[in-house]
Formats: C-alpha cells, sequence, structure tokens
C-alpha cells in the first residue's frame, strides 16, 4: 500500500517533493487521477495527490488569458470560459468514456498530457496555447517560466517541454493558458462510402482550400456505420454557409453526401475527439498514431494485414486512433513497424497494466534524442523522484 | 550594457588562429573559410550595430556533412561557434566573438520540398523568410509567420529567435508553425527532430529549440507548416485622439470575438514619420492610429468589418478608412511596415525595443514612457503588435553626442522593467541576445534562470555554441548540476496524508 501526501497549497507541494528529494523516495504524480492508467505502471511507495490545488486565480477574457492551481478540474474551467464565449482552442478530449474514469481530468493533467482533439490541425495542440508556469522541479526546488502574454521569448520556453512531459520533468502548482472566443456556429459536410485512400485524398483537397476547416476525420465502415469523411466549418453564420457550399462543390465528384446541422455536427466532434467509438466498455487495447497525413491510410492497412483491428483518422489522416486485441501485447511489433514506415510515432493510450508492464506505452526515441531526453530528465529531476518510469523505463 | 561582459578571451585559441584556418579549410576547401579582417568586417555585428566584433574566422559551409565536420572539430579543440542566419537580428544574437569561429549558414538557400498535400515544405536555414512564401505562393499557398524583416532574414535565424509578425495573432509564432527540424549538435551529431506530423514523441525538444537562440544547436533543416491563402483580406485604418481610446478599442474588438489577422497600433511620432516616407495617406491629426486586417471569405470579411468600424466608432474614433483594393490595403500596411526605416530617416539613430504588456496596461505604459522620455530628454517613437500587446519603443538618439548612446540604452532598460513589473516581459520576439542578457534578473530569479541554463548543459555542456548570450552568468554545468538538498536534512512534511 503506498501512502499519499496531500498538500494544500504551493508551500506544502513544496515541503513535499524536497522532503522526497531529500530522502530519494519516488513520487507517483497524480490530479483526479483520471490518465493513472496511460503510461507504464510504477507502483512507489509514496504518490503525490494535487487534488487540493485547485481554483482560478486570473480570467481576463478580453485579454484572452487565465491562471488556475494546477489540479483545478477542467469543468470548472470550461464552464467559466464558456460563460464568456471562449474555450481552449486545442479541443482538449475527455477520456473518462475511454479510460473508464469518472471526469474530465484537471488542467495539469490536460498539459502534462499534452493531447490536443480535431481541432489541432488549425489552432495548435496544448502546448501551442501553454503560457506560463511555476511549479518544484525534482531538485526540490521552486522554478517559474513562460509568463501570461503570448509574445514572450525571454528565455528558453521551458513550457513546451513541460507539457507532454507526464509529470516527470517538474510538479506544476499553477498554470497560465491562452484562451480564445468560441465560434458562433458550425456545421460538418459528410461524404459517404469513400476508401481510406479517397477520403485522405479528400480530406487533403479540403485542407488546401481557403475553407478553413476546423476538423477532418474519417471513420471507415464499421465505426458508426458505413464509411463516413466528415469535415467540419466554424465561425459567423453567412460564413459557414458559404464555405460549407463551397467545400461542397469542390468535393461534388467524391461521392454521396450530406450536412451535419449544428446539435449533430458538435455531438459528431465530440465522439471524434474523444474517441468514443472505442468507449464501448470494451478493455481491447487503443493505440493513437501520428503520422503524415497522407501516409494514414498505409499505417492503418499494415496493421489490418496482421491484427483484427478498428481504426479512424483525425487530423486528414494525420491521427490513427487504432482498437487491436490483446494478444501480442496489443499488436504491439505491427503498429511500431507500421509506424517506422514513416516519422511518425504510436502510444498506447489504454491497455492492461500486464501489456503497459511489458512493452514501450511512448515511442521509444531514436538514439540521439534518447540521449537528449535522457539529459533533459537529469538536468530536471537528477534522483529521478518525478514519475520515474512513467515515460521510459530508465527515466 | 555598452560595457557588456563577453566570455573571457582564450588566448589559446587566439594565437593558433592559423592553425585553425588551416584545419578548417580542410574540411571546408576554397572561399568557405575567411580569415583576412577586411573580409570578415561584413560579419562584425548583426541588426545591433552598436556591438561590434570580429571574429576569430568565418566559416561558411555548403554541406550538413562540412558543419558537422566543423563543430565537432570546434568541440575537440574547445573552440567557441556563433551560428548566424542573414545577422538582421535586434538583441546581438549573432554578434561574434573574439576566439569563436562564425558559422555562416548563407549558402543553406534551397527550398527542398514543397508537400501540398502533407500541407508543408522543406527547406534549408539560410532560405529567406519571404521566400517560402514566394516559393509556395503560386498554388495559393503562404508561410505565416511574417517579420518586417522577411526580405532577409533566415528561416534558421526566424526558429532561433522564435521570430513573430503582424499575423501571429491569428496565425501563431514561427513556434506555432514548425514541424520538424534537423540540428546539429556542438558535438557533430546530427539529430532529426518531428517531420510531417503533428507533436513530439517525448518530450518536445522542438518547442524547446525554437526560440533558443542559437545556444543548444545549429538548424540544418526545417519542416514549415504552409496555408492556403485567405480568401480575401481587407484592412481598417482607424485613427483615435488618444492611445487609451485606441487601446479600448483592441479589448473591445477581442471581447465581441473577433480574432482578427493582423491589430497593430502607431502613436503620433511614428505615424509622422511613416507618413513622411511612404505617403500611406495616415491621418496625421490623431495621437494613435489602429490598423485591423480581416481576412477570410468576403461575407466574413464585410461582417467583421462592419463590426470593427462600429467599435471604433463608440471609441471615439476620428476617421476610419476600409482598404477597398489590394493596391490599397498594401498601402495601409506600407507605412507600418517601413515604420523603422521611417523613424530612422528623423534621426540620426534609433534603438528598437521589444517588450510586451497586459494589453490593458498600454495607458499607464505610454504615460510612463512619456515620463522617461522627459527625464532622458530622448524622443521616442512607438509601435506596437496591438493585438498581443507586444510593444516597440524606438528611442531616438544620436550615437556622435557623447554619453547618449548610453542614455537611451539606459532608458530602454526602463522601459523592459516596467514591462515586466506590470507583468509582461523582456522581449516579445527579438530575443534576449547580449542585448537583454543583463535584464534576465528582472523577470527571473537565480533558481529560474538556473533552470534553464541546465537545459543548456543537456545540450552542450561545455558551452561552446554561441556563449555569452541570453544569460547573465554563465555556470560551470558541473556546479549547476550539483544538489544542495542532501539525505535526512528535511523532515517530514507536515502535511495531510493518507
Ligand atoms: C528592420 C528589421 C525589422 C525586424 N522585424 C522583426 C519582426 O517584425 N518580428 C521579429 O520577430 N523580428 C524582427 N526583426 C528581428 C530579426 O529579423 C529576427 O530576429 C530574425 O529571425 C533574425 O534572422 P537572421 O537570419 O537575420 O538571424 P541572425 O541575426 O543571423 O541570427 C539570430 C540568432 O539566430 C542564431 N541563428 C541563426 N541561424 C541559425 C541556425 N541555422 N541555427 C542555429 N542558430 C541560428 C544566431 O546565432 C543568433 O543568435 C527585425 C529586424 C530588423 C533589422
Amino acid at each position: 500500500m503506498s501512502s499519499t501526501l496531500k498538500p494544500e497549497d504551493a508551500t506544502q507541494l513544496f515541503d513535499a517533493v524536497k522532503w522526497a528529494v531529500s530522502e530519494e523516495k519516488p513520487l507517483d504524480i497524480h490530479g483526479l487521477g483520471t490518465k493513472r492508467t496511460i503510461g507504464r505502471p510504477s507502483q512507489h511507495e509514496f504518490s503525490l495527490d494535487l487534488s487540493g490545488l485547485t481554483g482560478v486565480t486570473l480570467y481576463e477574457p478580453e485579454e484572452l488569458v487565465l491562471s488556475a492551481r494546477a489540479a483545478t478540474p477542467r469543468a470548472e474551467v470550461e464552464k467559466l470560459l464558456q460563460d464568456k464565449n471562449q474555450e481552449f482552442a486545442f479541443e482538449p478530449p475527455n477520456f473518462a468514456g475511454l479510460l473508464g474514469a469518472d471526469s474530465g481530468g484537471t488542467l495539469g493533467g490536460m498539459i502534462a498530457s499534452n493531447l490536443a482533439g480535431p481541432r489541432r490541425i488549425k489552432a495548435g495542440a496544448v502546448r501551442d496555447h501553454f503560457l506560463g508556469f511555476s511549479g518544484v522541479s525534482g531538485r526540490g526546488e521552486t522554478f517559474k517560466s513562460g509568463g501570461r502574454v503570448v509574445k514572450n521569448v525571454t528565455g528558453y520556453d521551458l513550457p513546451k517541454v513541460i507539457a507532454g512531459s507526464w509529470g516527470t520533468l517538474a510538479v506544476v502548482s499553477d498554470v497560465t493558458l491562452k484562451v480564445l472566443p468560441a465560434a458562433e456556429t458550425e456545421l460538418t459536410f459528410a461524404l459517404e462510402g469513400l476508401s481510406d485512400e479517397q477520403a485522405v485524398a479528400a480530406m487533403s483537397e479540403a485542407l488546401q482550400s481557403s475553407c478553413e476547416v476546423s476538423g477532418v476525420a474519417h471513420l471507415p465502415e464499421g465505426v458508426i456505420g458505413a464509411a463516413a469523411t466528415v469535415l467540419r466549418i466554424e465561425g459567423i453564420g453567412p460564413s459557414v454557409e458559404y464555405r460549407l457550399d463551397k467545400l461542397a462543390g469542390m468535393l461534388k465528384e467524391a461521392g454521396p453526401s450530406e450536412k451535419l446541422a449544428e446539435e449533430s455536427s458538435k455531438e459528431l466532434w465530440r465522439c471524434v475527439r474523444d474517441v468514443s467509438f472505442f468507449a464501448d466498455g470494451s478493455k481491447r487495447p487503443v493505440w493513437r498514431l501520428s503520422v503524415p497525413p497522407m501516409d494514414g491510410p498505409k499505417v492503418a492497412q499494415a496493421i489490418a494485414a496482421k491484427c483484427d483491428c478498428r481504426w479512424f483518422y483525425d487530423w486528414a489522416g494525420g491521427l490513427i486512433w487504432c482498437e487491436v486485441p490483446e494478444a501480442d501485447n496489443g499488436c504491439e511489433e505491427t503498429v511500431r513497424a507500421a509506424v517506422a514506415q514513416t516519422t511518425g510515432h504510436a502510444t498506447l493510450i489504454r491497455a492492461s497494466q500486464a501489456i503497459r508492464a511489458a512493452v514501450d506505452v511512448f515511442q521509444p526515441p531514436a538514439p540521439g534524442l534518447a540521449v537528449l531526453s535522457q539529459n533533459l530528465k537529469s538536468a530536471f529531476d537528477p534522483k529521478g523522484i518525478l514519475n520515474p518510469g512513467r515515460m521510459y523505463a530508465e527515466a | 550594457m555598452s560595457n557588456l561582459k563577453m566570455p573571457e578571451v582564450d588566448q589559446t585559441t587566439l594565437s593558433r588562429r592559423k592553425q585553425i584556418a588551416g584545419e578548417l579549410r580542410r574540411i571546408v576547401p576554397g572561399e568557405g573559410v575567411i580569415d583576412e579582417t577586411e573580409e570578415m568586417r561584413a560579419y562584425e555585428s548583426d541588426g545591433l550595430t552598436a556591438y561590434k566584433q570580429i571574429p576569430l574566422l568565418v566559416v561558411l559551409p555548403e554541406t550538413v556533412a562540412q558543419i558537422s565536420e566543423v563543430l565537432k572539430y570546434a568541440h575537440d579543440n574547445g573552440i567557441k561557434v556563433v551560428p548566424r542566419g542573414a545577422g538582421t537580428s535586434l538583441s546581438g544574437g549573432a554578434l561574434p566573438l573574439a576566439d569563436g569561429i562564425l558559422l555562416g549558414l548563407g549558402k543553406f538557400n534551397k527550398v527542398l520540398e514543397v508537400d501540398y498535400q502533407n500541407r508543408c515544405a522543406v527547406v534549408q536555414p539560410g532560405v529567406t523568410n519571404l521566400a517560402i512564401t514566394q516559393a509556395v505562393q503560386h498554388e495559393g499557398f503562404y508561410y505565416a509567420p511574417d517579420p518586417s524583416s522577411q526580405i532577409a532574414c533566415t528561416i534558421g535565424g526566424n526558429i532561433a529567435e522564435n521570430s513573430g509578425g503582424v499575423h501571429c495573432l491569428k496565425y501563431g509564432l514561427t513556434t506555432n508553425n514548425v514541424l520538424g527540424l534537423e540540428i546539429v549538435l556542438i558535438t557533430g551529431e546530427i539529430i532529426r527532430i518531428g517531420g510531417k506530423h503533428l507533436d513530439s514523441e517525448g518530450y518536445d525538444l522542438l518547442g524547446l529549440l525554437v526560440g533558443s537562440e542559437g545556444l543548444l544547436g545549429v538548424v540544418t533543416e526545417v519542416t514549415v507548416r504552409i496555408l492556403k491563402s485567405p480568401e480575401t483580406a481587407r484592412a481598417v485604418l482607424v485613427g483615435f485622439p488618444s492611445s487609451e481610446d485606441a487601446g479600448q478599442c483592441v479589448a473591445d474588438v477581442i471581447s465581441a470575438g473577433i480574432i482578427a489577422g493582423g491589430m497593430e497600433m502607431m502613436d503620433e511620432l511614428a505615424i509622422h514619420a511613416a507618413e513622411e516616407f511612404v505617403q500611406a495617406g495616415y491621418p496625421l491629426d490623431v495621437e494613435a492610429l489602429l490598423i485591423v486586417e480581416l481576412d477570410g471569405p468576403e461575407a466574413e470579411v464585410d461582417h467583421l468589418i462592419d463590426r470593427v468600424s462600429e467599435i471604433a466608432k463608440k471609441n471615439k474614433s476620428v476617421s476610419i478608412r476600409v482598404s477597398t483594393s489590394e493596391a490599397e490595403r498594401a498601402n495601409f500596411w506600407a507605412g507600418r511596415k517601413a515604420a523603422f526605416p521611417a523613424v530612422g530617416r528623423i534621426s540620426p539613430d534609433y534603438y528598437c525595443m521589444d517588450g510586451t504588456i497586459p494589453r490593458h496596461q498600454l495607458p499607464k505604459v505610454l504615460a510612463r514612457m512619456n515620463e522617461l522620455s522627459k527625464t532622458y530628454d530622448l524622443r521616442v517613437a512607438n509601435v506596437f503588435h496591438a493585438g498581443d500587446g507586444n510593444l516597440h519603443p524606438l528611442i531616438l538618439y544620436d550615437a556622435n553626442v557623447p554619453g547618449e548612446l548610453e542614455k537611451a540604452e539606459e532608458f530602454g532598460a526602463d522601459i523592459l522593467t516596467l514591462c515586466v513589473e506590470v507583468g509582461g516581459v523582456l522581449t516579445g520576439e527579438h530575443g534576449v541576445g547580449v542585448e537583454k542578457r543583463d535584464l534576465m534578473p528582472a523577470m527571473f530569479t537565480e533558481t529560474d534562470l538556473n533552470h534553464q541554463q541546465r537545459v543548456k548543459c543537456a545540450f552542450d555542456p561545455d558551452g561552446l555554441l554561441n556563449p555569452g548570450k541570453v544569460f547573465p552568468e554563465l555556470h560551470r554545468c558541473a556546479e549547476l548540476g550539483r544538489m544542495h538538498i542532501n539525505k535526512g536534512q528535511v523532515p517530514f512534511p507536515d502535511i495531510p496524508r493518507f
């Protein structure tokens, strides 16, 4: 049984980490624990529960900025933003359904995982909106980086490495994020019955137009029924209508199509974002692959040739969500070989503890990158106190 | 700053100059190594011309293999290296070192691949920012970040400085538009980060490299995102009786949910200088001028132009002009884009500052700047990326008047500390370089800075790449690595435990 430390403010957090550093006691770090099943499993004597560090400390809608304690629940912040017609433009997924968690988690978890939704192609990822933080490194020292303004090149951009570091470099206590106006309305244009290759070509054509498509996904046959290629347009009413018509004109040869009105459009993109198609109670492993968009079908088919899998594409083919059988550690070798045909990478987002203990959950970095990553880990956390082993066995 | 302290010059390296030149010529034959002082003068400073230094040698390699060998040689022999693109840095980032090799990347000027289907371009680091757009514009595409120096500055320099431009409000800075890099470490090792896919597989080293001012690695290849040009773009030119009104107008536009393609402000002195220089048709009887550009489909742009005009009227605008043709839109911008040289015409010298502030602090900062202007008895013109709070005060001075440069620098430092005081930062897009290096403690504690320097140690433990830039004090990596918390020293924390 592990013992849990639950700091109630930044000072207590500092005390806790400092103590762990001095005693060389590794810490399992979590907010609401909604993503605890992502990463290599670990069991340490102590865990650090950040869920006491909550509260929005600054929200200035006209400055497009929000600061909060790291473990502020996302739901609370999203409500606040919604009241001012604003949002996180990167559309962070809520994996409660996919992973069987009971909420969408905290801001800290959202940042530490750097997972962005469909609008990633247009608006960037969490890392592109994460302006500044303060926290405690694995040296037991409080430090900060970044600020509350978007235009900032003062020193290294440490928020970038903290985003997506899964709590392995620093325990963040306070964060500042950029927020943006939410679109007034949205519509989705759906094409029916395309093969993966046809879909990727159509999606690319849409993105090569000036229609400013903000979501581009392809659901092959069997994901929700017949194959559907869906393209989302957001903005002010007349502009959305105009661009949708333009898109329809451009793609009229591609196959039968339909328009989804605002409500169904929203529902559909929520499902794409949250990977709800695979949140049907099944525990089958789910991989997330980021590849050059045009390579999507090639990669998916290489996996399908060897594993009995289901998949769909977001990001115009650049993001593949692939559900595989438990056998052969969730088809690990096949998935890794498929993604190795490209510059991309694969991460195991859902899998049993046994599988996660047996394989690399994150993409093993190329040798040169591995050394730099290891150096970086040692720079921030020389004694390996912060979530050791969560990303890589040796770090 | 004029009495800038640079890292101690290594006399052994200086005394071996001839031999080093010979050995570098074996790596980069022919004209690729320059050791004549007169020829090296072209490289003695960058856009921050107050600082000059003839480098040890200039090397202009042509292949990545040569860069790798040059760096490995420098590393093995403990010689410092300063990378350089076009030398337009305004913070002295490319300022040479007397005992350092200046590594010029100008010969890496090829666009290697344009991939419209994946919407990206792969280019060499010496390609100019504008050349990327030029390579793709016949297909209706462009590269979004557009620094005013875009005709000259290189993408390698843009990566190093995380450069911005007037369209960054909507389309992001360099860091938001780069997908992949090839870099060469000081050891000569070649590393590839990212590619044509999105997001990094582990730690975001790409995000760290952008804005690292040439201190972590030499960028040898860049994959950037390209975008389809918007269907139309129109600009509104609005004059205000005060900069408070203009500032409030910007806040109201953003509160209305409108993210403009660009939103730029100029003050009276800048308006007059620009108008005199390019005759853009700016109103001369206003205290502040706002250029708001809206882009997208025509119906949307028309609608938004109307809304922005309404908001401007509510904020006491005294003149509103909407561009009716591409030529007119370009003309609105011509004045803004030429603001620096325009100010250069009304003063023997000017010193360009680059702080960012939370936008609502603008009136306070401008008022304080006016007081400082009186105290220092130096004029200041302001151009301002109003949408994102990035100020460019241009301090007018005359370098031939003894003491005036120092006075301008002190004035500048006061402005930047003021930016930090009101919740902003020292530099929005020009970088720290040597210029703001010694001001870093105004924003960061020693612990903050040490955490940054350890990143440097992770890439370049001997501190040979571009030393003397960014950090006010260079600590040895061994010293930075030492832990100050030891076993048994810290009592169990008095906090809730379960
Ligand atoms: C008139 C004028 C207007 C400007 N307007 C803007 C503006 O609107 N927005 C803006 O952001 N900036 C602006 N700048 C500043 C400057 O143009 C940018 O910082 C630009 O990115 C520098 O590019 P460069 O190729 O000239 O780099 P250099 O000046 O040669 O070098 C800049 C830094 O980059 C490093 N570096 C260069 N190439 C490499 C490489 N391949 N690998 C590693 N490190 C490298 C150098 O060591 C140095 O630290 C302006 C400058 C001028 C003179």
